[in-house]
């Protein structure tokens, strides 16, 4: 009722009635072959250099990058973080493949409990499915291994990133999306830095609601 | 409830011109929104070819809306959501409240939506006992104060630290008197601890929307703290509130629009936390809703396709046309009485509540263009403002003098020859009258110039009279 009432509102604006038959076509066809728009020069790079601009972007949005040659560096990197910042060495952790192949028992101060993320947790490990050099973004898809409350409710937030994928333009992150994943999963965030607002007096100050922290580390495999 | 006071516009603009606290707030802010965007700018050699493709991008999705909202329809369905068609403000505040009271909701978390606002859902939430808690920063102090957001991304644009402490002491009654806000921070870590709770707690989680994408039925929502995503994680349930113009086709209409999005509201290359969500958990998630409804909002916004206002339909909502506006950095947002400020809201609020209610706000402006030329969607915002000029003449709403006056004009306009002679006639006279201090601190019949500047004598010829004989001489 109230649905026909806002189409037809519509169409008698455009003065038509129902699209024909063979635009709708035409415009099923544009929906399935979503076609690109300009892509900015800016990531136009090879990937070496995307990954620079990657670390450039992260660090100038306030977030750190700490780079490690294989999965097996990730324990110290995350380990030195943590001492780093005087930060608690209990984290809650992605139960994906990826983090799960980490020898954490290398460094056994580490705490680590799989799961989402709950209130009291202080720091929180997950995987990012890609990233994006032309704003350091990181992209964050929901799944069963990657819990979304793990990127909010901590207030540290690391992020365990595999070089291989890292893209330039947003545009190939959805790509490699839709390959990979297929539809749309429930929730896919796209993170650029840790939590801020700049609402008090149009300040900007880092730690709003989300992380006051984001450190990714970059697995240059 | 907050009833618009548009039409006291003129008095308004007084009061917000002597309230020092708002003076304050705009001198400090103002000239900051516009150095970040000219930065963000400058640091993308494509921004004036991507402004045209969002443009275009727009249009494409508005000359094909109703197709384009079915197929959204369709694709959150597949996903396990629901869309609930509404009409106007009381059918989607009837919406809401049938959801929230359905799953038996006593809190309710949200989301900043400038569409809420619009609607008013918070208060009637709360007329039926449903407490809402705002938790954008911004959002929060204002429903703490029971004021209208006096910017469409910045809600407590016009506050001070002094203002902030206050609400807190006045509203957080466990508050220790000893407790110190020397710094920003102190005021973002009570608020964050509070908020923290609400998150916690909530039943239902109502977020806005910037856009929607009918490809496979997600909407999205641009945040820097990451309140709308704990908003739209937590609780059992998600409501998206979103007016039908913000759906685009694809994804990779609704990357470019975010590529010009954030650059123009806040000067940042992009926002902290860009989510698209789509229907409800999945089949082994640990989190995230269990029901997810769409609010899908009309309000006025069918009627103004195929008229002269349907550009205003591609607006994201960025601010850049208030940051940059003359008339909002001297008053501020809340002169213009109702929800949207500045030139977008001076041409969006005659639409929504009536040009008989808000004439003012379109005349509200010195044309100047800057909106124009920093809209990410390239409304024509100054030509917008000047069809509700007409259409205020045309419907006889305008005050008497002016019509009258405007009448005059017209008549000598009409009539060339007569219209030189009056003007060399005019500026003459006055000339003569002014010629020994050179203008003139009160003349009668132009009590509303010289009340707050000199009108300075006209000196030599006419504009006409220059104009035809640098013509002549060829030196134009």
């Amino acid at each position: 009722m109230s649905k026909s009432l806002v189409l037809n509102a519509i169409r008698r604006g455009l003065r038509r009635g129902e699209l024909p038959a063979d635009q709708q076509t035409m415009l099923r066809g544009r929906l399935a072959s979503h076609p690109r728009h300009l892509l900015p020069a800016r990531s136009r790079l090879p990937h070496p250099e995307q990954i620079n601009l990657f670390v450039r972007n992260v660090e100038k949005e306030f977030g750190s990058v700490a780079r490690v040659a294989d999965l097996s560096g990730v324990p110290a990197a995350v380990a030195d973080y943590l001492t780093a910042h005087n930060l608690p060495s209990r984290l809650a952790m992605a139960p994906h493949p990826d983090l799960q192949a980490v020898p954490w028992n290398e460094r056994p101060m580490l705490e680590i409990r799989e799961g989402r993320a709950q209130a009291t947790d202080a720091v929180a490990v997950t995987q990012a499915f890609a990233a994006i050099a032309e704003t350091g973004t990181l992209m964050l898809p929901s799944a069963p291994e990657r819990p979304t409350t793990l990127n909010l409710l901590a207030d540290t937030a690391i992020v365990v990133l595999r070089a291989s994928c890292l893209v330039g333009a947003y545009e190939e992150a959805w790509d490699k999306l839709r390959a990979e994943i297929g539809g749309m999963p429930r929730n896919v965030m796209l993170v650029t830095g840790p939590s801020r607002s700049a609402d008090i007096e149009q300040t900007l100050e880092l730690g709003a609601h989300g992380p006051r922290n984001l450190h990714v580390v970059l697995v240059e495999d | 409830m907050h009833v618009a006071t548009s039409p006291a516009f003129k008095e308004n603009a007084t009061k917000a011109i002597g309230n020092a606290g708002l003076q304050k707030a705009l001198a400090r802010s103002g000239p900051s929104f516009i150095a970040r965007r000219a930065a963000a700018v400058a640091g993308l050699p494509e921004f004036e070819e991507l402004r045209n493709t969002a443009r275009d991008i727009k249009n494409h999705a508005l000359a094909n809306l109703d197709f384009y909202l079915e197929e959204y329809e369709a694709n959150v369905v597949k996903a396990g959501g629901q869309v609930h068609w509404c009409t106007d403000a009381d059918a989607a505040r009837a919406a809401v409240l049938s959801i929230c009271q359905r799953v038996g909701a006593k809190t309710v978390t949200k989301g900043k939506s400038m569409i809420g606002e619009e609607i008013a859902i918070n208060h009637h939430l709360e007329r039926h006992g449903i407490t809402p808690v705002e938790t954008d920063l911004g959002e929060y102090i204002i429903q703490l104060r029971d004021e209208l957001p006096s910017h469409i991304i910045a809600p407590a644009f016009h506050l001070n630290m002094e203002d902030w402490e206050e609400a807190f002491r006045k509203h957080h009654t466990d508050l220790d008197p000893a407790r110190e806000f020397l710094e920003r921070r102190d005021i973002l870590t009570e608020a964050r601890t509070k908020l923290r709770s609400s998150f916690l707690a909530a039943d239902v989680g109502i977020t806005g929307a910037n856009f929607l994408i009918a490809e496979t039925g997600s909407s999205v929502i641009v945040t820097n703290e990451g309140n709308g995503d704990l908003t739209q994680t937590l609780p059992r349930v998600h409501i998206v509130l979103a007016s039908i113009e913000k759906c685009v086709p694809t994804i990779e209409d609704c990357t470019s629009l975010l590529r010009v999005l954030a650059r123009s509201a806040t000067g940042q290359d992009f926002s902290v936390y860009t989510t698209f969500s789509t229907g409800v958990r999945r089949p082994g998630d640990l989190d995230g809703p269990e029901e997810y409804h769409v609010i899908l909002i009309d309000n006025g916004r069918s009627a103004m396709i195929g008229t002269e206002f349907q550009e205003m339909l591609r607006c994201i909502r960025c601010a850049a046309c208030m940051n940059h506006c003359p008339v909002y950095g001297a008053v501020g947002g809340h002169a213009y009485g109702w929800v949207y400020p500045g030139p977008m809201g001076s041409v969006l609020t005659p639409g929504l509540i009536g040009v008989d209610q808000a004439g003012h706000l379109p005349n509200a402006s010195t044309f100047c263009g800057k909106c124009e030329s920093v809209c990410p969607v390239k409304i024509p915002l100054p030509k917008l403002m000047r069809h509700w000029r007409e259409r205020e003449f045309e419907r006889h709403l305008s005050p008497a003098a002016y019509r009258t006056n405007l009448g005059l004009w017209a008549w000598f306009a009409r009539r060339p020859a007569l219209y030189r002679l009056a003007t060399r006639a005019a500026a003459a006279s006055l000339g003569w009258f002014g010629r020994k201090k050179g203008k003139f601190a009160s003349l009668p019949f132009a009590g509303g110039w010289t009340g707050g500047r000199d009108l300075p004598a006209p000196e030599g010829d006419t504009f006409f009279a220059r104009y035809a004989r640098a013509q002549r001489e060829g030196t134009l």
